[in-house]
């Protein structure tokens, strides 16, 4: 009964069935979204699946310079290590399918698989835009990945835990400490964005320049578990932030999934409006953006906590 | 890839970011550009020599499909050279209705190149407004020609349409429409913390440079020389007013786009004064069939700068020569200078701060000293392709054709 339970939370909910029902509603609305701000009409609901879909059933083209093994496993290897990363991120409630002290690195660790694949496939797709692309995705994930650490785990010095579990359950029961967090969650929102390769981060994908940076040699089912692992990062993301920066927990289990999918969807209206208002920055201009100012607020909200939490001891 | 760990990219002849096919071969070293090869020429439609064994009238038409953005400023320069050559004076009233839809011409190119300049930098919603915004100036461009793009407003001697009071107040309203917009896109531009990051100090092309090159119209412009034909050369209803020339001392991308924004507010007001002032009379003076011999050189201020038409009369229904100096022709010269050591990421941009239009430019020349002709077949043709890109590191020759060639 307990291992019935057990597949029911990994495969269906909270697991890889709603992550990827959620990841094509969030692509969605993103997109909705995005044409509405921009005086379009945007896509209809089935869009996302519509796409998904059409991309399985078209002929996967492999050129012979490329190495057909790396192409056709990261994608795989990329949607598994976000699914994964998810289960340890509450999503009813403070408590995830599994946690464990340390959990957060773990999260951490499988959320640069995408990055890491996306470099991979660029590379091994031997074509000059795509290499570029792969030499732009790495030099990115150096400017925004300290920065994303530092601010993730800042919160987590309060509360004294490394789980993102617990840290969900400390601050809803001191959700005023919360608001100290603030600056750390800024600078997620927008390293977040830069994770997840969207504009003014978009330098990987280019349109203009490398035409789609890492993915311009891909094609069929791979491109389309990419993309479908693009959607599902993009939730997990965002499920992550609102766990650790929007701890609002009611104790009622409908009311706090109603809770979950409201904070995400507030996440996901910032990221979609920061997308829409900005436009590509160079890389050289990110970097210098994260170095210079992420950095700096991150480390400065790290030294806040440090103090607050030896005062509350 | 090349030696001493540079890269060659191929911007081109096909790709997401040109509009037309055009070759750019890039040598980076990391990610600043080391050295560009630019290859125009894809487009050669042989129009000026098309132009030869047609008549006059037949020519405007295709003197019309020069360019599709400014059709209108072609067809005015050949009027304008034609009558010169017939020695016509075209009625006052015709050539107010020219300034207004020379005027609402360039509202519709500066429109369009700033949405072509968001996208280009990533910024897909300055494409959505500015297109958006551009769709109404296209509906007065068909309310008053019947057409969006190839309004066919000139003939020579005049117009072919009067304008009468209800267009007028339509022009009005939409121009106090754009003219929010248009500001607003000000604001922006001068505002918008990303946009000013990548404009700024990008595609520079200093005042001197631009000279020695002879960049023309907003590029020439965005360099602090106040060089503009309405003004240095007035022709038609723009002698009767005065226009003011806008210039910026930035010299890059960023003043390119204030001296576009600024003129769009300029031709607002351009558009207003001509409607206010409008004379009665004429629309349109006899024109002969035969012109009579002579040629001419007949210069004009089109949306993307100086725009040159040489037109050599030789007494018959058909003109003995055309030559079209489009205004893009003239900022090519200084591209390569504008896009060594610039990073990847601003080539597309600078590129397209030029507001270049390919096919207008694009011309077949070729001197034979020793009068020798060679005839070249597909074959060879196709050969020549190949090994072309073989050069450049892509092996085409592969590629079976389906039927037999």
């Amino acid at each position: 009964m307990e291992v019935l339970q057990m597949l029911f939370k990994v495969l269906l909910f909270p697991g890889f069935l709603f992550l990827t029902s959620y990841a094509f509603a969030a692509e969605y609305i993103d997109r909705k979204l995005h044409a509405r701000m921009q005086n379009r009409k945007g896509p209809k609901w089935y869009i996302p699946f519509a796409d998904f879909f059409k991309l399985i059933g078209k002929q996967t083209i492999i050129h012979d310079d490329a190495h057909a093994g790396i192409i056709k496993a990261m994608p795989v290897v990329s949607l598994a290590g976000v699914a994964t990363a998810f289960i340890y991120i509450p999503v009813v409630g403070s408590s995830a399918v599994f946690s464990f002290e340390g959990d957060i690195i773990i999260v951490l660790y499988f959320l640069s698989l995408p990055v890491l694949t996306q470099f991979l496939a660029g590379w091994y797709s031997r074509s000059l835009y795509a290499t570029i692309g792969a030499s732009r995705v790495i030099t990115q994930m150096f400017a925004y990945e300290v920065p994303l650490f530092m601010c993730l785990l800042a919160p987590s010095l309060i509360a004294n835990t490394w789980s993102v579990s617990g840290i969900t359950q400390y601050y809803s029961e001191h959700p005023l400490y919360a608001l100290i967090n603030l600056p750390a969650f800024a600078v997620a929102l927008i390293t977040v964005q830069s994770k997840l390769s969207k504009a003014p981060f978009d330098a990987p994908e280019a349109e203009t320049e490398i035409v789609s940076g890492p993915y311009v040699e891909y094609t069929g089912r791979p491109l389309a578990f990419f993309r479908m692992s693009a959607d599902c990062e993009e939730v997990v993301l965002i499920s992550l932030v609102s766990a650790i920066f929007l701890p609002f927990l009611s104790g009622n289990a409908v009311i706090d999934v109603i809770l979950y999918f409201v904070k995400t969807l507030a996440i996901l209206f910032v990221l979609t409006l920061m997308r829409t208002v900005t436009a590509r920055l160079r890389v050289n201009q990110t970097v210098t953006l994260c170095w210079r100012y992420l950095v700096p607020a991150a480390l400065l909200q790290m030294i806040v906590n440090l103090i607050v939490r030896g005062w509350l001891a | 890839m090349a030696d001493d760990n540079k890269v060659i990219i191929p911007i081109g002849p096909q790709h997401p970011s040109l509009d037309e096919p055009a070759s750019f071969t890039v040598t980076l070293s990391g990610e600043r550009v080391d050295n560009v090869v630019i290859g125009i020429g894809y487009n050669h439609r042989g129009l000026e020599k098309a132009c030869e064994s047609r008549t006059y009238v037949q020519d405007l038409y295709i003197v019309e499909r020069v360019c599709g953005i400014c059709s209108h400023s072609h067809t005015s320069a050949f009027c304008m050279g034609v009558e010169q050559l017939a020695g016509v004076t075209v009625p006052d009233r015709a050539e107010y209705i020219r300034a207004i839809v020379a005027e609402l011409e360039r509202l519709h190119s500066h429109l369009l190149w700033l949405g072509v300049a968001g996208h280009e930098i990533g910024f897909d919603t300055l494409f959505m407004y500015t297109w958006r915004d551009r769709e109404k100036v296209l509906d007065l461009l068909a309310a008053i020609g019947g057409n969006r793009i190839n309004y066919s407003v000139n003939t020579f001697g005049g117009v072919r349409r009067d304008l009468d009071e209800s267009i007028f107040a339509k022009i009005t309203a939409t121009l106090n429409e754009l003219e929010k917009q248009i500001n607003y896109y000000l604001e922006l531009a001068q505002t918008e913390l990303t946009l000013k990051a990548r404009l700024s100090g990008i595609g520079c092309l200093s005042k001197e440079d631009a000279l020695k090159f002879g960049a023309t119209g907003p590029v020439l412009r965005a360099a602090g020389v106040a060089q503009d034909i309405r003004t240095a050369e007035p022709y038609g209803a723009y002698k009767n007013f005065e226009v003011n020339v806008i210039t910026h001392t930035a010299a890059d991308v960023f003043g390119r786009t204030a001296v576009r924004i600024l003129e769009m507010l300029e031709s607002i007001r351009i558009i207003r004064h001509c409607i206010k002032e409008m004379p009665e009379g004429a629309i349109l003076a006899k024109v002969p069939r035969r012109i009579p011999e002579g040629e001419v050189i007949v210069r004009m201020e089109a949306p993307r700068g100086e725009n040159i038409h040489y037109i050599r009369s030789n007494g018959t229904d058909k003109p003995d020569r055309i030559r079209v100096r489009a205004p893009s022709e003239a900022n090519w010269h200084g591209m390569q200078h504008m896009l060594k050591g610039e990073y990847l990421a601003d080539v597309p941009i600078s590129i397209a701060a030029i507001d270049p239009c390919y096919s207008c430019t694009d011309r077949a020349i070729t001197v034979n000293s020793d009068g020798t002709r060679k005839v070249t077949d597909w074959q060879s043709i196709r050969k020549y392709g190949i090994d072309w890109y073989k050069k450049r590191g892509l092996d085409m020759a592969d590629i079976r054709l389906e039927r037999g060639v």
